[in-house]
């Protein structure tokens, strides 16, 4: 892909009192490399990639080349000079089928090409198309735990279930679940919590909300370092729930139109003079010292 | 207080105490408005109402469970296979409001909406 642009575009959102550092490269730009020089980065700072919302399987104008897609980032994501600790898919790893027996040929098919990726440690979640028609089922015979946490270099990291339930629910037992984790944490603690839907009412006309999500945001409030990443909306947003801030991610097969900027949530149309425009993967590199988190977008595919 | 004045307050006493019968009625039996709903479109998909009047929508599913959510109009419902559940909306603004189903439901899910237009 050409690259018409090569400059970052800096946003700095600390101020806003979620201490995230936000790096943004435009559209089309070129890959490069987040800001590592930074002079506050500690020596075990590190970063990871988010990738989201891929929907393999999906066939149709958005994304004309959408048995691509997926593979072009996979390549992209290998050639970081750097490789990340760690990457996650946040969720509608494949689109959704009425069929179980189709549902696990595209999870077997795209568990194929992310195994391609050459960083060891992959995470994954599910998005409502991967498991809300089953309650997960087929889902965690490929990807295992529907929800899990685990620590890595001193963050705390929680990835949430919001779409197992067809009605878009975490649920009373997995809040619980929740209630139980952050007990055992500093109120201090680094967090980082993953999910597919919003946690907040980002636009209900369009069921981009999680019905009880203001219960999960609750149970974090008290807790002073709180970063939410999640995807289900295919663009980038960017919002504050008091200190916590929530960042959805660009999917991998087709962007939708910002909340209520249409009549109906439909795909935007593939932009045949800027191929892949409106997708692309997401680095984002920690600052401990600052607790903050520089978050870099990149494109399909380099430039 | 004449004869005629207490007769004209009986009947003015009369009047009003049947215009509240009236209006009593008129809450309680709302004008029905039957929405079918099947995968993955509701029946009808446009339903108009007015102004402050109070309907209730009579949904029913011919297949899987539903949901019915008009979050402008801060309505919503399961809709369960089997059953008749029943919404009362008194809109409070006139526009065209958007309803979709909010329980996952499959392939055709994420186009399944309508339109209430309040006049």
């Amino acid at each position: 892909m050409k690259n018409p642009l090569n400059r970052r575009d800096f946003l700095k959102l600390a101020g806003l009192g979620g201490g995230v550092v936000f790096a943004s490269t435009l559209s089309g730009c070129s890959w490069s490399e987040p800001a590592r020089a930074d002079a506050h980065m500690a020596a075990d700072d590190f970063y990871f990639v988010q990738m989201s919302d891929t929907h393999w399987g999906f066939e149709g104008a958005p994304n004309p080349d959408a048995k691509g897609t997926l593979k072009k980032a996979v390549a992209a994501v290998n050639e970081l000079g750097h490789a990340p600790d760690f990457i996650i898919f946040t969720g509608d790893l494949t689109h959704t089928t009425d069929d179980p027996k189709q549902r696990r040929i595209r999870m077997a098919q795209f568990h194929e090409i992310v195994a391609e990726l050459k960083t060891p440690k992959v995470l994954f979640m599910p998005g409502e198309h991967d498991a809300s028609l089953d309650r997960g089922e087929a889902y965690k015979e490929f990807f295992g735990d529907l929800n899990y946490t685990f620590d890595h270099k001193g963050v705390h990291f929680i990835a949430l279930d919001n779409v197992s339930d067809p009605a878009a629910s975490i649920g009373e037992a997995q809040l619980a679940w929740l209630a139980a984790d952050l007990a055992q944490l500093p109120k201090d603690a680094k967090i980082v919590v993953f999910a597919h839907r919003p946690l907040f009412d980002l636009y209900p006309q369009w069921d981009w909300a999680t019905r009880d999500g203001a219960k999960a945001v609750d149970l974090l409030m008290p807790y002073a370092n709180v970063t939410v990443f999640y995807g289900h909306i295919h663009q980038e947003n960017h919002h504050m729930t008091g200190h916590i801030a929530h960042h959805s991610a660009k999917s991998l097969m087709f962007p939708l139109p910002a909340p209520g900027s249409q009549p109906k949530r439909a795909p935007l149309a593939w932009d045949a003079e800027h191929p892949y425009r409106g997708l692309g993967v997401r680095e984002i590199q920690t600052e401990k010292k600052r607790d903050a988190y520089a978050i870099t977008e990149l494109p399909v595919q380099k430039g | 207080m004449s004869l005629n004045q207490k007769r004209r307050l009986l009947l003015t006493a009369a009047a009003l105490l049947g215009m509240g019968q009236l209006h009593a009625k008129d809450v309680s039996t709302p004008r029905v408005i039957k929405v079918v709903v099947r995968k993955f479109v509701f029946t009808p998909d446009t339903i108009q109402l007015k102004k402050g009047e109070t309907v209730e929508l009579e949904l029913t599913t011919e297949d899987v469970v539903m949901g019915f959510n008009a979050p402008d109009l801060k309505a919503r419902s399961d809709i369960i296979p089997g059953m008749v559940k029943r919404l009362r909306i008194t809109p409070e603004n006139t526009g065209k409001f958007t309803f979709h189903c909010d329980i996952f439901c499959g392939s055709g899910h994420e186009d399944m909406a309508g339109t209430i237009v309040v006049t």
